[in-house]
């Protein structure tokens, strides 16, 4: 619980404006890092698939969650520092005699295109699709990797 | 069917009134229900969930589908862009018919659940013939 400052006025007692400030400023952290931990993330694009993207020193990972897609109807193309994926979700038909409750899954086509911030060797990109999560690693090209730089003394 | 542009959709964070005992997010698979004469048909999307994930209990008429996730990507990883988050899945249904539970099959294909559940002899529809009196 947070402890509010109360100060008399003019007019009776009323709120302190720097402690309005203070807890101003307080939610205004909150949202920041719930933003940055991740926990209020949106799908900012608004183009299917969702994607994650992370990297480390040598790679850069697209991740995209891809449910029953199956890993031949996705199509995966590098064209200067962008990345294409498209493919179809496929649904296939239960037959004339069932009944549904429920239909929440949806199939049809997805071409998203996300522009990649570090030069990325083209001709070692590699895709997997497993249970339904696919990852794109991307090498990053020679010179966006890091370098150690050592200072030598004379 | 074909020309259909997928939609994205935000994942649906379980909204639960017990608090969870694991910390981590919860998220309700989409599913799709339907039922033949035989059979009553599960099917729910549960990405990044293997088949050892999967844990399906079935009592009093109460269906539980829990998937537990892998972590996706390295410990050395920063994430650059967050359009979704993971965590595991869950997802109960009343069943109203019976179920056989000894004949019940799950299989788990690219993040798909398909649980087939048979419906116990009791439950399977009669045709009642209306006699011309």
């Amino acid at each position: 619980m947070a402890v509010i400052r109360w100060k008399p006025g003019l007019f009776g007692w009323h709120r302190d404006p720097f402690s309005e400030m203070d807890r101003l400023r307080r939610e205004m952290d909150s949202i920041y890092s719930a933003l940055v931990e991740g926990r209020g993330s949106v799908p900012a694009a608004g183009v299917f698939p969702a994607l994650n993207m992370s990297e480390d020193d040598h790679n850069l990972y697209v991740r995209a969650e891809l449910p029953g897609v199956a890993s031949e109807n996705i199509d995966i193309t590098t064209k200067q520092n962008n990345l294409i994926i498209k493919g179809e979700r496929k649904i296939a038909a239960e037959g004339e005699k069932v009944s549904y409750h429920r239909k929440e899954r949806d199939a049809g086509n997805f071409r998203r295109i996300i522009s990649l911030p570090t030069p990325v060797d083209t001709n070692k990109v590699t895709a997997i699709c497993k249970n339904g999560v696919l990852t794109v690693t991307l090498p990053k090209a020679a010179e966006a990797k890091p370098r150690q730089i050592s200072v030598k003394t004379e | 069917m074909a020309d259909k542009e997928l939609q994205v959709r935000e994942k649906q964070e379980l909204q639960s009134e017990a608090e969870h005992t694991r910390p981590g997010l919860v998220f309700t698979p989409m599913v799709d229900i339907f039922e033949s004469e035989q059979v009553i048909t599960v099917l729910a999307d549960m990405p990044g969930v293997s088949s050892d994930g999967v844990s399906i209990d079935l009592q009093n008429n109460e269906l539980k589908i829990t998937g537990e996730v892998e972590d996706q990507g390295g410990e050395k990883e920063r994430f650059l862009l967050r359009e979704y988050n993971t965590g595991r899945f869950h997802r109960h249904f009343t069943i109203s018919d019976r179920i056989d539970q000894s004949k019940i099959t799950a299989t788990m294909k690219d993040g798909v659940l398909r649980l087939v559940l048979p419906k116990a002899e009791k439950a399977k529809p009669k045709k009642i013939e209306v006699k011309a009196g």
